[in-house]
C-alpha cells in the first residue's frame, strides 16, 4: 500500500506536467487562422489619396496585403522599406501590395507613408471592419492573397525581404488554373 | 380603370411601407450588445472581454457586433462571424466539445480525486493504531475502587 502510494503522486503529476510544457511550448501569437485557404473577404476602402481601393479590382493578381500603425514600433518601422522596395520589384510581375492602416490617427498615417516615401496604395480602415473581417489581433500582420483571391499565408510580425520573395515567388510560379 | 388606378396606388403604398420595414434597422437593446461582447475575448488585450476592454478595437468590435445585430442577425450569428474570422480563440470560454471538454472536466475530476485522498488519509489517521493496548475490563469491584478514590480526592 505505502509503495503504491509512493508512486501514485509523482505518476498523478505527470499527465499535469505534460499539459503545462505543451502549453508552455506554443507561442501565444501562432494563432492559426481559420481563413487560410478560404476566399479573401472583400473591401472597399478610400485610399489616402482619395482613389477607392477595392480588392476587387486586383483580381487575378497576387496580393499582399498588409495591416500596420504608425504607431507600432519596431515591427512596422522594420518591414515599411522592405514592403515598398519588393513592390517596386514585383509590380511588373502581377503582384500588388495593399496597405490597410489600422486603430490609428489620419495624420499619423499620413506622416508614416510619407516618411517612408510608400507609393502603394495605402487606405485608412476607420471602423475596423476589415481588420475584424480578417482576423486581425495585432500589427503587423500581413496577408497573402494568391490568383484566385484565397488567403494562403498569414504572416505574424514583420515581413522580411525572405519571406516576401519566397511566398510571392510560390504563388506567382502556380499556374493560373490551380 | 379607375378601380385599377386604386389598386394600383394600394400595392405601390404597401410595396412602400414593406421596404421601409424592411430597410429599417432592428432597434437594439444594449445588453445584448453586452451579452455578445462579453462571450468574446478583445484581441489586443490580455484576459479581458470585449464587454470589458476600453481599447480602440474592442471599441470597433461593439460596434461591429451592433451593427450586425440592427441587420438583424442573432446573438449566436453574431458569434459565429467572430469565430469564423478569428477562430475559437476568440471564445473566452471554449466549446464544450472534444479537446476542450478537458478543461470543464479535469477541475472536477481534481476535486474528486482530491476528496478520495483526504477521505483515505482521514480514515488512516483515526484508526486505532494496531497493537495499541486493549483497554483494561472494568469490574464491579474496580468502578467501585474509582467511585471511592474519586470522593476522597475531591
Amino acid at each position: 500500500m505505502k509503495r503504491l502510494w509512493r508512486w501514485l503522486i509523482p505518476l498523478a503529476a505527470l499527465p499535469v506536467l505534460v499539459l503545462l510544457a505543451y502549453g508552455f511550448r506554443m507561442s501565444p501569437r501562432d494563432i492559426p487562422s481559420p481563413l487560410l485557404q478560404k476566399p479573401a473577404p472583400a473591401f472597399g476602402l478610400t485610399a489616402l489619396d482619395g482613389a477607392p481601393l477595392a480588392l476587387a479590382s486586383h483580381r487575378g493578381k497576387v496580393v499582399v496585403l498588409n495591416f500596420w500603425a504608425s504607431w507600432c514600433y519596431p515591427g512596422c518601422y522594420e518591414e515599411a522599406p522592405v514592403l515598398e522596395k519588393n513592390w517596386r520589384a514585383y509590380r511588373e510581375r502581377g503582384v500588388v501590395v495593399l496597405g490597410v492602416a489600422i486603430q490609428d490617427k489620419r495624420e499619423a498615417i499620413e506622416k508614416f507613408v510619407k516618411d517612408f516615401g510608400l507609393t502603394f496604395p495605402n487606405a485608412q480602415d476607420v471602423t475596423g471592419t476589415v481588420s475584424v473581417d480578417y482576423g486581425v489581433y495585432g500589427v503587423p500582420e500581413t496577408f497573402f492573397l494568391d490568383r484566385q483571391g484565397r488567403i494562403r499565408v498569414k504572416h505574424v510580425s514583420a515581413v522580411t525581404d525572405t519571406v516576401f520573395r519566397d511566398t510571392v515567388e510560390r504563388l506567382l510560379a502556380e499556374t493560373e488554373t490551380r | 380603370m379607375r378601380r385599377a388606378r386604386v389598386g394600383l396606388l394600394v400595392a405601390a403604398l404597401v410595396a412602400a411601407v414593406l421596404s421601409s420595414a424592411a430597410a429599417q434597422p432592428k432597434p437594439v437593446s444594449e445588453d445584448t450588445v453586452h451579452e455578445v461582447a462579453a462571450r468574446l475575448r478583445c484581441v489586443v488585450c490580455q484576459n479581458l472581454s470585449v464587454a470589458d476592454s476600453p481599447s480602440e478595437m474592442a471599441g470597433q468590435m461593439r460596434a461591429i457586433i451592433r451593427e450586425r445585430l440592427a441587420a438583424g442577425e442573432s446573438p449566436d450569428e453574431v458569434q459565429r462571424y467572430f469565430v469564423q474570422r478569428y477562430g475559437e480563440w476568440i471564445l473566452l470560454s471554449p466549446p464544450r466539445r472534444g479537446f476542450n471538454l478537458l478543461v470543464w472536466l479535469l477541475p472536477l475530476v481534481f476535486v474528486i480525486a482530491g476528496l478520495v485522498v483526504v477521505a483515505v488519509l482521514v480514515r488512516q489517521w483515526t484508526r486505532r493504531p494496531r497493537g495499541a493496548a486493549e483497554p483494561v475490563a472494568v469490574d464491579a469491584a474496580m468502578s467501585e475502587r474509582i467511585r471511592r478514590e474519586v470522593e476522597r480526592g475531591s
